[in-house]
C-alpha cells in the first residue's frame, strides 16, 4: 500500500521534473552497476542522471544567477536589499502560516500569523521586520514539510532542474510552494519580474554560503545531497530527529608502528 | 616539516591548557557550552578582523577558546572511519591536522556572518547508552533562527565536544560521508593528500 503510494508519488514528481521523465526511469534496473567501484546509494539511486541536472545547475547558475546576485549584493545599498529580502520573506510567511496549520501546530501557526499582520501592518506591507524585534522570529515551513509530518517517506534524492536539491517528496510541494510564496498571487505584480527579483534576492544571502562549499567539500554534488537530506529531515522532525549514534568504534589500537 | 612542526605546537598547546581542564570538570554540559559560545561570540563581536575572515586571526581564536574544549582525534576518527585502525601515528597527526584546516574554514564562514545574534541553549539529551549528552543551542538573530547543537563526551570528567550539528547537518557525519570515497580510491595517504589539496586551493582562493 505504501509503496503503492511512493511509487505514485514518484512517478508525478517525476513528471513534473520539467520533462525529463524518459531518463531517470533507468533506476528501476539499477542492478546493473553504476560506473566503476561506485555503489548504488540508497537514498540516491538516480546518482547519474542527478549529478548531470546538478553539473547544468551548476554551470547555470555561474553563467548567469550568481554573477547577478553578486552585482545586486555589490551595487544596492543594504537598506533596500534588506526591504526586498524582507517584503518576499514575509509573503513567504504566509504559506508558513498554512502550514504550521496544516501540521497541527496550532500554537506556532498563530505566532506565525501575528507575524505576518505585525509585519505588514507596522512593517509597510513586509518590507521591515519589526517581528522579530518583538520576539517573533520566522518559523519556515514549506509543503514538503507537511507531508513529512504526515508521514510521507522523503523517497530519493532527486535535483530538479533549476530548483536545485530535492527529494521526491519535497518535489511534490515545490509547485505548490512556488505558487504559494510569489508576491503575484496576492499583488497586482509582473509575475516574472518579481520571480527574477525574489530569485537574486535570495540567491544574493547564499553567495557566502556557496563559495564555502565549494571550498570545504571535497566532492561539492555529495556534500550538498548529505546536507540537504540532512536539513530536511530535522525539519520535518522540527530540529529534533531521533539522535543517531556516534560511530566511534576505531580507536585505540595503537598504530601499527612503522611495520613492514 | 612544517605540518609536523604545526602537530607539535598543537600537543604542546594541548600540554600547556591541560592544567584548565580540571576547573571545567564540575560544569554541567549547558554550562560548559554556554561558556564556549559566550567566549566566542564575544570575541568576534569585539573584533572585527575575526567578521572580516581574517584566517590568520581565526586561526588564533580556534586554538584559543575551541580547540581546548574539543577531542579533535575523536572528531577525526570517527570522520575517518575504519580504516583509522590501519593509520601510522604520523598519518593520524596529518589527518588531524588536515581536518583542522579544513574545519577552521567551516568555521570562517560562520563567524563572518555574526553580527548581533545570540545564543540560547534550549534542550540537553542524554545519548541512550552511552556517556554522550547533546546540547541544543539555537542562535537569535536577525533571520531565522539557526539550530546549533553539540555532541558532548566525558574524557576523564571533562566534558569534551565531539561533533557539531548546524542547521540539522553533524559535521563529522557529513565529513565521514565525504572522506569514504576518498579512502576507497587512495587510503589514507590518499585522503590526506587530498585535503591537503583542497585546504592550499583554498588558502590560495582567499588571498
Amino acid at each position: 500500500m505504501r509503496s503503492a503510494l511512493r511509487a505514485t508519488l514518484a512517478a508525478t514528481a517525476l513528471a513534473l521534473a520539467a520533462g525529463c521523465a524518459s531518463v531517470p526511469g533507468a533506476p528501476a534496473d539499477s542492478a546493473v552497476p553504476m560506473t566503476g567501484s561506485v555503489p548504488v546509494n540508497p537514498v540516491d539511486p538516480w546518482e547519474r542522471w542527478n549529478r548531470k541536472v546538478f553539473a547544468f545547475n551548476e554551470a547555470i547558475d555561474e553563467a548567469v544567477v550568481e554573477p547577478v546576485a553578486r552585482a545586486w549584493r555589490d551595487h544596492v545599498p543594504q537598506m533596500l536589499r534588506t526591504g526586498v529580502s524582507n517584503f518576499f520573506g514575509n509573503i513567504a510567511d504566509i504559506w508558513s502560516t498554512a502550514n504550521h496549520f496544516l501540521q497541527g501546530k496550532v500554537g506556532s501557526g498563530m505566532e506565525m500569523g501575528m507575524r505576518v499582520l505585525t509585519n505588514t501592518l507596522f512593517g509597510l506591507g513586509g518590507i521591515l521586520d519589526p517581528a522579530t524585534e518583538m520576539r517573533m522570529p520566522r518559523r519556515s515551513e514549506d509543503f514538503g514539510q507537511t507531508l513529512g509530518v504526515w508521514g510521507l517517506p522523503a523517497g530519493p534524492y532527486v535535483v530538479l532542474p533549476l530548483l536545485g536539491p530535492s527529494s521526491v517528496r519535497d518535489a511534490v510541494g515545490v509547485p505548490l510552494d512556488r505558487y504559494a510564496e510569489a508576491p503575484s498571487v496576492y499583488l497586482d505584480l509582473n509575475v516574472y519580474a518579481s520571480s527574477a527579483l525574489q530569485l537574486v534576492s535570495v540567491r544574493a544571502e547564499l553567495l557566502a554560503t556557496t563559495r564555502l562549499v565549494g571550498e570545504v567539500a571535497l566532492d561539492k554534488y555529495s556534500f550538498v545531497r548529505d546536507a540537504y537530506l540532512a536539513r530536511r529531515r530535522d525539519l520535518v522532525f522540527d530540529g529534533a530527529p531521533p539522535l543517531e549514534t556516534f560511530q566511534d568504534d576505531f580507536e585505540d589500537d595503537p598504530p601499527p608502528a612503522k611495520a613492514n | 616539516m612544517i605540518r609536523k612542526l604545526l602537530a607539535t605546537t598543537l600537543v604542546g598547546m594541548g600540554l600547556a591548557l591541560m592544567p584548565l581542564a580540571p576547573a571545567l570538570a564540575q560544569a554541567t554540559p549547558e554550562a560548559f557550552v554556554a561558556k564556549i559560545s559566550a567566549e566566542v561570540l564575544d570575541a568576534v563581536k569585539a573584533d572585527p578582523a575575526l567578521q572580516s575572515g581574517n584566517i590568520q586571526k581565526i586561526i588564533e581564536l580556534v586554538d584559543a577558546k575551541v580547540m581546548p574544549s574539543v577531542n579533535f582525534e575523536v572528531m577525526t576518527r570517527s570522520a575517518v572511519g575504519p580504516q583509522w585502525r590501519h593509520a601510522t601515528a604520523e598519518q593520524r597527526a596529518k589527518l588531524q591536522a588536515e581536518f583542522k584546516s579544513l574545519l577552521v574554514r567551516v568555521y570562517s564562514g560562520a563567524l563572518t556572518e555574526i553580527k548581533d545574534q545570540t545564543v540560547q541553549i534550549t534542550k540537553t539529551l542524554p545519548v541512550p547508552q552511552s556517556t554522550q549528552v547533546v546540547v541544543q543551542s539555537e542562535v537569535r538573530g536577525k533571520g531565522e533562527p539557526i539550530k546549533l547543537d553539540y555532541r558532548l563526551d566525558k574524557y576523564s570528567d571533562v566534558w569534551k565536544i565531539i561533533d557539531v550539528n548546524v542547521g540539522g547537518i553533524w559535521l563529522v557525519t557529513s565529513y565521514r560521508s565525504q572522506f569514504a570515497p576518498e579512502l576507497g580510491k587512495g587510503g589514507i595517504d590518499g585522503l590526506i593528500s587530498t585535503l591537503a589539496e583542497r585546504n592550499k586551493a583554498a588558502a590560495a582562493g582567499k588571498s
